[in-house]
């Protein structure tokens, strides 16, 4: 009777090893080592050839300042974007989750989803397309305002940032506004409160773990972009993502390029454990559903 | 508020429909429809490297949303099974691969494999019996990884959701019944997860067939079509642009719409 339990113990945690197994392969072989070896060469040295070579120094992350107004400019358009993001994301999110009629919510939301899962390359160009010479500056040169320049400006990159993150701030919001309950909002009109203060008070503060996890994941993202700034900021706006791709795939400074990924990971890092605190701080379900 | 809403709503659409629309356009230019024509759908799909780079796009999200779906629908079978501790670890780590940006790991996967690379190579050339060894190199077979890593932490975490919203009655009543685990699995538990399984081996498909960052380093000499399309937006705007652009957003319009539909499919009426 023992041998057969334990006999049947040891089939269980046979099959759940081996169902872990090929996921756990992955994450190691794919996640875990290559971080690793970015962490190793980020304290090597560049071979004269460019490449690696074996050191135990600092220098890369001494030399940082080097790419001082990628930084700069990532630090400062990210935030903007995805604060620029909030604003607009957060009445609609609203609008979906208390005002609009029942028989919309979910074509309306499934309209937020389908933009999200769509090639941000794709997106992007459209914008590209319309501020480009032939599209809206030749419309306005029509009306005669000539020499208008929308695109390859910090503007036009703000603009590529909202259009391509909205639906990722949107959907954490929407979640926390619909799982609020209604019962609250009566209450409080019900004790006397104006429709400002029952805002403030009670549907904005409950809301705040959606706005904190969308600003997190658009702040994140946007940290590593390449795309939107390199369609639509030209070679003038240009973010940690350029340098990263300029030092890996043209200049081969591999070493240097990985101390900015770490630096950049390092960065992530961060800005989720605030996010986190903020998060758990004010409570409530973090969960997001991507679809 | 409505206005504002449905502001956004036509500032999410209106650039797309604008690239639909000149995909139709029978001039050259984006300042004035002169006319309908399929011309820039011809030319497109009569273009050798673009129908090269659309097939290896194919094969890639194929077989890397294939990879993921049965790795991640078993990491999620496997994760209900183990203790907090395991469960935190994986969590994090899926976490991780699906929130670092996509530049990070495009760069450490490059780095860590151009390494792997250089150590096996020699060592395979050295067993080989003949001149020509194989030699492994960046190409199919990473990006399918790379792209696999993010796929599969996602079905982990659909299907996962799926599983714990699972009716356990039905397993224990369906144990009680003296079923094996192994019928309890394919007669319960299978047909409930069917629908997260397919949609997350959709959304992956999609992701690795709209993915431009990682491919753009792991691909080696390959060529998937974002890197294409990438490379000839750089080159110049052609109306050709627009209509590979057109026929990728159906794709993935269409292949979204089938994901929601599978998970909307026997979840619960709220």
């Amino acid at each position: 009777m023992a041998l057969s339990m334990r006999g049947s113990l040891f089939r269980k945690n046979l099959v759940t090893a081996l169902l872990l197994a090929p996921a756990a392969l992955w994450l190691v072989v794919f996640l875990v080592l290559p971080f690793v070896a970015i962490a190793i060469f980020s304290v090597g040295e560049r071979a004269p050839e460019g490449g690696y070579q074996a050191a135990l120094t600092f220098a890369q992350y001494a030399n940082l300042p080097a790419r001082a107004t990628a930084f700069w400019n990532t630090m400062v358009l990210a935030p903007a974007g995805a604060l620029a993001c909030l604003l607009v994301a957060y009445p609609v999110a609203y609008y979906l989750a208390l005002r609009a009629p029942q028989r919309w919510r979910l074509i309306l939301l499934a309209m937020i989803v389908i933009p999200f899962w769509t090639s941000l390359l794709m997106r992007t160009y459209a914008w590209m397309y319309i501020l480009g010479g032939r599209g809206i500056p030749a419309l306005l040169a029509y009306v005669g305002i000539e020499d208008l320049r929308l695109i390859n400006t910090p503007g036009a990159v703000l603009l590529g940032i909202v259009y391509g993150y909205l639906p990722l701030m949107i959907l954490p919001i929407y979640v926390s506004l619909e799982r609020l309950d209604r019962r609250l909002l009566e209450a409080s009109a019900d004790l006397g409160a104006t429709p400002l203060s029952t805002f403030l008070g009670v549907t904005l503060r409950l809301s705040l773990p959606g706005v904190t996890t969308g600003f997190s994941l658009v702040m994140i993202l946007l940290l590593g972009e390449y795309l939107i700034p390199t369609l639509l900021g030209g070679g003038k706006v240009f973010f940690i993502g350029n340098a990263l791709v300029d030092l890996f795939l043209q200049s081969r400074n591999w070493p240097f390029g990985s101390a900015i990924a770490i630096t950049l990971v390092l960065v992530s890092v961060v800005v989720l454990i605030v996010a986190n605190r903020i998060s758990t701080r004010l409570s409530g379900a973090r969960r997001v559903d991507l679809i | 508020m409505r206005a504002f809403v449905v502001a956004v709503f036509a500032f999410l659409y209106l650039p797309i429909a604008l690239v639909v629309l000149f995909s139709f356009n029978a001039g050259h230019h984006a300042s004035e429809f002169t006319g309908f024509s399929v011309q820039w759908y011809g030319k497109a799909l009569s273009n050798p490297f673009l129908v090269e780079a659309l097939k290896n796009s194919l094969f890639i999200a194929t077989t890397s949303a294939l990879l993921a779906a049965f790795c991640g629908t078993a990491a999620a079978l496997g994760l209900q099974r183990v203790g907090a501790r395991t469960r935190a670890l994986f969590d994090a780590l899926l976490g991780a691969a699906i929130v670092v940006p996509g530049v990070v790991i495009g760069i450490s996967t490059l780095v860590a494999l151009v390494q792997l690379f250089a150590v096996v190579n020699p060592f395979l050339a050295s067993l080989w019996p003949t001149d020509q060894p194989p030699r492994l190199s960046l190409g199919y077979g990473s990006i399918i990884a790379a792209h696999g890593l993010f796929s599969m932490a996602l079905v982990t975490m659909i299907v996962g959701t799926r599983l714990s919203s699972l009716d356990r009655n039905l397993v224990e009543a369906s144990s009680d019944l003296y079923a094996t685990p192994l019928t309890t699995f394919r007669s319960i538990v299978l047909p409930q997860i069917m629908p997260a399984v397919i949609a997350g081996f959709l959304l992956a498909f999609t992701f690795s067939f709209d993915d431009f960052i990682i491919a753009f380093f792991v691909a080696g000499a390959q060529t998937t079509l974002p890197i294409y399309v990438f490379a000839s937006i750089r080159r110049g705007v052609t109306p050709e642009i627009n209509a590979i652009a057109t026929i990728v957003l159906a794709a993935s319009v269409l292949l979204v719409l089938l994901a929601q539909w599978q998970l909307g499919r026997r979840k619960p009426s709220p």
